[in-house]
């Protein structure tokens, strides 16, 4: 059985040093190899950015593709290899910036896939701007004398959008962060874990420590019930989007591939193309 | 007696135009005529003026005509926007119900087209009661139709036969007794072999499934939905699967990702289309992954004319993305050409891992016209280099990064391994990257690498990427693409006629650009001219870009109003230049 080694390689990120991405990276290894995963079933597809690096940090297959697409090409895979273990990473920018569109739909189609962003509130490797998950008033070189938007709230969005599994973790709780991403992985449907990973570079707002004192960490709510989506959205609100820990899942969606009308046990993958005479035939015959 | 008929029914969008053409295509097609037609629309659901412009003959053309005998009128309006098409003696059939009225030049008969069909039982069978009055003209028996009706309703129980054929029966009947059955309008008896009745559309998607693809992301726009529409009835039956994507971008990247899976996967656009997934297609090349992209081309720029035909996405297609990519571009002209080429289009894209572009146009997409049976054995499967057991370390699941997804070829082309493979663990990313495909930016390296991308379409030829038929030393050599094809070897008869020699290339491909296929084809012909649906002489600039013999001397003739090239046109021009 692989273990957290075997889901590493020897390619030096180039975070910088004491990056939140770390721990999400190591997370997700250790996610994997506690599930009992292969390497070789496993594909990580990842956009652009700082957090886009991640699938050539893992030892699986790996896809870096372009800025905020890392959605439906993740999709994509899963379409073709439904026993391919599929996660898709990125970042704030990325997922919930110019990618927002995918993320919304991807929630919507429910295949199964598991998202894990690192979201910063900043972008990193443009060299600090602010992001979609920047809050009002936030400075960055975009915004001198502070954000005059609206910061988007990633759990409420992916809550209004219908999602069937929510977990927000903190790239300083590996342990919590583990059992998310095992769970999403898990889950028969989208999920989604959203990870605060501060960038120790550019964001001099939300460190280590802001996180410490604002995250609401739901596993201490003894009552908390994640079945329940009105409390769900209640608790999102309350919490400004600071809610870490399993915020809700649904156990009635039913995934995409499951619905697909004909749709084989067989991974596509592994299908032989030749099409049959006979439906060849029947097919040909509805333009005589 | 004709040997051809140029038939048109027209009326308001909704009102059961297309359905009217469509009976009357299918009964004549399958009675062995040619039939060749084309659908004039607007980008509205209901109301506005459509019209569908059949042609039947004995002989096969695959262009509309330059007129029309026997002209169709559910309103005045088509008359007054189509009583010009109509020639000299032509026929007009028109409902009495708006007290028609007809220029002098036409034949016109006033039908109780409504009156006839609420009294056999709802006013919707008046297309029916018209074609019945159209079988009359055309000296046909009403029999013709009784196939396609039952086809149509029998599922809705006899009676409901039974009234359409009624209707037909009372539609001929009433137009032979105000004297319609003219032996001039007559059709040319035939005793021919029944053949297919097929868009272009239908075409790349019975190809896209013959090909054995299985993955088909899409965002729906005009004139390409046909294909995932058609696609989504016929993928259950092979496990396969459509997606209709939040947008294009989504359409391309998704799928890049399934073919990244190991599926056969492919898109279907337009124009605008196109122009969105100009990044994602770059990405393909850069990770060498192959994807399929069929542009049924529209009047562009921007919406431009979303129902009307053009070609003016050639340049698009050939130089839009950022960088450099190796890239194949065909550009079928007929049905048959369509079938084919998807089933190419995936061969190629897999063979030299990049991105294949297919390209129609709507005139091609849309006119349904006879089509030669397809066979299923016209289209192979190669899959090109796929890693198997034996390519991959021993250890290699365990050893990160050793198999080499990008390993330097002579041919520049590297073995694929799908996720789930045992030791083909690798990194993809559309970041410059060395040979196992992590990262590098290394001069030396984006050398090689981008030299072994460039190199693998060094030496492609793509087989008949030039058709040239005609006369040798050709006064007029016409090079022509896509649709267009039926209009130019209609109008090389008429040159024929007038003494001329003439000579016809259709150009099947645009990248690889055939210029030795073109320098051979032009040899000896005295003028050279080429036709195509676009403002700026898109193609041509091609010959130029690439060089080709005696580029300098070629005309041009180009069409960029929304309309179909005619034979017509082609005629006039070629006259003209010599």
């Amino acid at each position: 059985m692989a273990t957290v080694k075997d889901f590493r390689n020897d390619v030096r990120p180039n975070w910088c040093p004491g990056c939140g991405d770390f721990s999400v990276q190591a997370s997700i290894q250790r996610a994997l190899a506690n599930l009992g995963k292969e390497p070789h079933e496993v594909a990580v597809i990842s956009g652009i950015g700082c957090s886009g690096r991640i699938s050539g940090y893992i030892n699986s297959y790996g896809f870096h593709g372009v800025h905020g697409r890392s959605l439906p090409t993740a999709q994509g895979v899963k379409l073709a290899n439904r026993d391919a273990t599929v996660i898709a990473s990125g970042g704030d920018g990325d997922g919930f910036g110019i990618g927002l569109n995918h993320f919304m739909h991807a929630v919507r189609r429910n295949v199964n896939i598991t998202y894990i962003v690192m979201d910063n509130q900043i972008y990193g490797l443009t060299k600090g701007q602010h992001s979609p998950t920047s809050a009002h008033g936030f400075t960055a070189k975009t915004t001198p004398k502070g954000n005059i938007e609206n910061a988007l709230i990633p759990t409420q969005v992916a809550l209004g959008a219908g999602i069937g599994f929510l977990a927000q973790g903190f790239s300083s709780d590996v342990k919590q962060l583990v059992s998310l991403i095992e769970q999403g992985i898990e889950y028969d449907g989208f999920s989604l874990i959203n990870v605060f990973s501060p960038c120790v570079t550019y964001n001099k707002v939300n460190t280590y420590d802001w996180y410490r004192e604002n995250v609401v960490n739901l596993e201490q709510r003894g009552d908390y019930d994640p079945t329940d989506r009105a409390l769900a959205m209640r608790t999102v609100i309350e919490t400004n989007g600071l809610a870490t820990g399993l915020i809700y899942r649904d156990e009635t969606r039913v995934s995409y591939q499951e619905q697909i009308p004909g749709y084989t046990k067989e991974p596509i993958v592994h299908h032989n193309l030749q099409l049959d005479s006979e439906l060849f035939d029947k097919a040909v015959k509805q333009f005589a | 007696m004709l040997d051809q008929l140029s038939w048109k029914v027209g009326g308001q969008q909704g009102e059961g135009v297309e359905s009217t053409g469509e009976t009357f295509a299918v009964a004549l097609n399958r009675k062995g005529y040619y039939v060749y037609s084309f659908r004039h629309f607007s980008s509205r659901i209901k109301g506005g003026h459509s019209n569908d412009k059949v042609r039947v003959s004995v002989d096969q053309h695959r262009a509309i005509a330059d007129y029309t005998d026997v002209l169709l009128a559910f309103d005045q309006e088509t008359i007054d926007l189509n009583g010009d098409d109509v020639r000299e003696g032509g026929i007009i059939i028109a409902d009495e119900k708006f007290k028609p009225v007809a220029p002098e030049h036409a034949r016109l008969f006033v039908v109780p087209l409504t009156k006839i069909a609420e009294d056999c039982g709802s006013a919707i069978m008046k297309n029916m009661v018209s074609l019945g009055a159209s079988a009359c003209v055309l000296g046909l028996g009403t029999d013709i139709f009784r196939p396609v009706v039952e086809e149509r309703f029998l599922r809705k129980g006899q009676k409901v036969v039974d009234q359409n054929m009624e209707a037909i029966q009372r539609g001929f009947d009433y137009m032979a007794e105000l004297g319609g059955a003219d032996p001039e309008f007559a059709l040319k008896p035939i005793d021919g072999t029944p053949r297919l009745f097929m868009t272009g559309n239908d075409a790349l998607g019975l190809g896209a499934l013959a090909a054995g693809a299985r993955v088909m992301p899409a965002y729906p726009i005009t004139p390409a939905s046909d294909v995932m529409e058609y696609l989504i009835k016929k993928f259950p039956e092979v496990g396969g699967v459509v997606v209709q994507t939040e947008d294009e971008i989504a359409a391309m990247t998704m799928t890049i990702g399934a073919a990244y899976g190991g599926a056969r996967a492919f898109t279907c656009t337009s124009g605008p289309g196109l122009a969105l997934m100009m990044e994602a297609i770059g990405l393909s090349g850069m990770t060498e992954t192959p994807v399929v992209i069929i542009d049924t081309q529209r009047g562009g720029p921007s919406t431009g004319l979303p129902t009307k035909q053009e070609q003016s996405d050639f340049l698009a297609a050939l130089f839009g993305t950022h960088g450099e990519i190796p890239k194949i571009v065909l550009t079928p002209s007929t049905p048959e050409e369509c079938y084919t080429s998807v089933g190419e289009a995936f061969n190629l894209a897999e063979k030299y891992q990049c991105p294949v572009i297919v390209m129609t146009d709507l005139q091609l997409s849309l006119s349904k016209q006879t089509t030669d049976v397809l066979k299923l054995e016209d289209i192979t499967i190669d899959r090109g280099l796929i890693a198997t057991e034996s390519d991959f370390n021993d250890e290699g699941e365990r050893q990160s990064g050793e198999f080499k997804r990008y390993e330097i070829t002579e041919s520049g082309v590297s073995k694929r391994a799908f996720p789930g493979a045992k030791g083909g663990v690798h990194h993809v990313t559309g970041v410059e990257h060395m040979e196992n495909g992590r990262p590098f930016e290394n001069p030396a390296n984006r050398q090689k690498m981008m030299d072994k991308r460039l190199r693998k379409l060094e030496g492609v030829e793509i087989e008949n990427s030039v058709v040239r038929t005609g006369d040798e030393n050709p006064d007029v050599l016409v090079i022509g693409i896509g649709a267009n094809t039926g209009a130019i070897s209609e109008s090389m008869s008429l040159m024929r006629k007038d003494g001329m020699k003439v000579a016809h290339a259709q150009l099947h491909a645009l990248l690889p650009f055939p210029v030795q296929q073109l320098n051979e084809a032009m040899k000896g012909a005295k003028k050279v001219v080429v036709v195509e649906n676009n403002g700026t002489a898109q193609v041509k600039r091609l010959m130029a870009f690439f060089d080709v013999k005696h580029h300098e001397d070629v005309s041009s003739l180009l069409k960029y109003d929304g309309t179909a090239f005619l034979p017509v046109d082609i005629y006039n021009y070629c006259k003209g230049l010599v």
